[in-house]
């Protein structure tokens, strides 16, 4: 074989494995769509259409469903506020490791990333014991304490990287021209931070929006709506299903699509 | 409008000691350049004074007043940096005005000076524009003309050429001494560049591992270097040495010739002559010509006098190919003597 023949079929099993990646990711997402779009008959029937019929009744059912607005709801604030804790704590750490030097700072970024070491369930039941004690069990607040340590390594890494990319010179620049620390940050890194610092407040939101496993062993009454699809999955109809998995997934789609170049700094990929 | 005195200054990372101890004073409205290779200390030192680094060791007073343990904005200062530091999110007028601004000044007279800076550093056609849409030698106008607004006592700069092309360089060199001679501020300026220090400087500060080893006007240190590290430093081609033997009453022995000298109890000491001090004479060092380069104006030779490589700047008008013996005459008034010991000049 000559050279440009095996060149050709290193591009096309390059190719092969693109489309098999993205079918692979879209097909599911195609179908959701599809069922969540189509009135309840046609996601029982057979044979079915590629094209939903844009049908509303299976939406309006699932938001018609009882306990699914008080879910939504709940949801909601769970992710609101797991968004502000977990960027009110991970940004200063972030903006630390990005421009001071001290004692421990490896330790310190590698326990930020260790947290996410310990598998879920052996946290989740020694901390619903420990929140029915100080009476924080069911409540909005204690999903997102637990919501908070789950985004909280990835807003401390990503504002890390948001903030190691603004060059301290500004800072000093700022210092020198009648700021102190605190108006140089607000008036200098803050701005071109903004952008990131809120990509990354949207990728918190999500995490708590997709997390199931916390709420539902540390929530009974107020279920956010993951828990509550999951502890009624087994009863409910096809059509409650998919709206329910459609209703999940495109908020968090739709937020992750918009903040990708930020979460690719994340990982040291080039950006801007 | 101030003088500065630096006391003691010294300072340490870690284990690594930045600087010794370093005391220099510098006039209201001198231009004093700190010159030296990079890592020996000349830009710790000028943020040690911006106040962006506190000093292990020492004092420092601005105007009279002592600022070492002041923030920066409380010292009078105001500084350009290597990479301008411009504000990306705000226009030129913003980032000239920022400053004042912080000041609170009154509106008109925010407006009043960035006007006037920006027409003094030719930039008042760039007001509305953002620092990505602007060339280097802009954002480096836009820099200086921040720091000029401020009105300061002192202005800082450190190496603010160094990032520009050379052509821009020279350009901008000789437009900078003119605006910070007119500016009536007290100039500090980092660099390692012996031409830009040479041609802006009331008084250049030679640095070398965390000490300042000569602060003296330019024309003193090129003719008079205080240490053999200036006279290698500075000028290009830089000085030449060879070794001196003694022979007694004053008088030295350098490659077969007597030399009369300082009178030094060292067997051995260094003979130093620079480049262009060295003209072809009947009685000379013979010199083995080892490289020719005709530079236009005068011919650069490269040498070997006893063995040591020497350089000589000569007329361009001379014939001379690699292989042939020179005999070079050194001016007499020009020769300097260091004690390799101390690596500090005799005289």
């Amino acid at each position: 074989m000559s050279k440009t023949t095996v060149h050709h079929a290193g591009n096309r099993l390059f190719l092969a494995a693109v489309v098999l990646a993205c079918v692979w990711v879209l097909v599911p997402i195609y179908l959701l769509l599809i069922n969540a779009l189509s009135a309840p008959a046609e996601v029982t029937g057979f044979p079915k259409w590629f094209w939903p019929s844009f049908d509303l009744a299976s939406i309006r059912f699932f938001l018609g469903f009882k306990g699914v607005t008080a879910a939504l709801w709940s949801s909601v604030q769970v992710a609101v506020l797991t968004m502000v804790m977990a960027i009110g704590t991970g940004a200063p750490a972030g903006y630390a490791l990005a421009r001071f030097d001290f004692p421990g700072k490896q330790v310190f970024r590698f326990l930020v990333v260790m947290t996410r070491a310990f598998p879920l369930p052996l946290l989740a039941l020694p901390l619903a014991v420990l929140f029915i004690r100080v009476g924080l069990d069911d409540t909005v607040l204690g999903l997102a304490l637990v919501h908070t340590t789950l985004a909280l390594p990835f807003a401390v890494l990503i504002t890390y990287s948001l903030f190691s990319g603004i060059p301290y010179e500004l800072e000093e620049a700022a210092l020198t021209l009648g700021c102190n620390r605190v108006q140089a940050f607000f008036k200098v890194v803050m701005p071109l931070a903004a952008p990131g610092i809120a990509a990354s407040a949207v990728f918190a939101f999500v995490v708590s929006w997709n997390e199931v496993f916390a709420a539902a062993v540390l929530t009974i009454e107020h279920r956010t709506l993951t828990a509550f699809l999951l502890q009624s999955l087994d009863v409910s109809p096809l059509p409650l299903k998919f709206a329910g998995g459609a209703a999940l997934v495109v908020p968090a789609l739709v937020f992750i699509f918009a903040v990708r170049k930020y979460l690719f700094a994340m990982w040291g990929i080039a950006n801007r | 409008m101030a003088e500065i005195e630096i006391k003691g200054v010294g300072k340490t990372f870690r284990a690594f000691t930045a600087l010794h101890s370093i005391d220099l004073t510098i006039n209201d409205q001198e231009f004093v350049v700190l010159l030296g290779a990079s890592g020996c200390g000349k830009t710790t030192l000028l943020r040690i004074i911006a106040g962006l680094e506190v000093p292990t060791t020492g004092e420092v007073w601005i105007g009279g007043r002592r600022v070492d343990r002041l923030p920066p904005r409380a010292r009078g200062i105001s500084m350009v940096f290597q990479n301008y530091a411009v504000f990306p999110h705000l226009t030129v007028f913003e980032n000239i005005a920022f400053g004042l601004r912080m000041q609170r000044l009154p509106k008109p007279e925010v407006v009043r000076r960035v006007t006037r800076t920006a027409e003094l550093m030719h930039i008042e056609q760039l007001l509305k524009r953002y620092s990505g849409q602007l060339s280097g030698g802009q954002r480096q106008r836009v820099a200086v003309a921040r720091a000029l607004a401020m009105e300061p006592d002192v202005i800082l700069m450190d190496e603010p050429l160094s990032n520009l092309d050379a052509l821009l360089r020279l350009e901008m060199r000789a437009e900078l001494k003119g605006v910070l001679a007119a500016s009536k501020t007290t100039t500090i300026y980092v660099t390692h560049d012996q031409v830009e220090a040479m041609s802006l400087a009331d008084r250049i500060a030679v640095m070398h591992g965390g000490d300042i080893v000569q602060a003296d006007r330019p024309v003193e240190v090129y003719r008079n270097p205080a240490a053999h590290f200036v006279g290698s430093f500075i000028g290009n081609p830089p000085m030449n040495f060879l070794p001196a033997r003694a022979l007694g009453e004053g008088r030295w022995q350098v490659a077969g010739h007597d030399f009369v000298g300082p009178r030094s109890a060292a067997p051995q000491i260094e003979f130093a002559i620079r480049p262009e001090d060295l003209h072809p004479a009947e009685h000379g060092l013979v010199a083995e010509v080892r490289v020719v380069e005709p530079l236009g104006p005068h011919t650069l030779v490269t040498a070997t006098v006893a063995g040591v490589m020497l350089r000589a700047v000569l007329e361009s008008t001379l014939v001379v190919a690699p292989g042939d013996h020179l005999s070079l005459a050194p001016v007499a008034d020009r020769i300097r003597w260091f004690d390799p010991e101390t690596q500090k000049a005799i005289t």
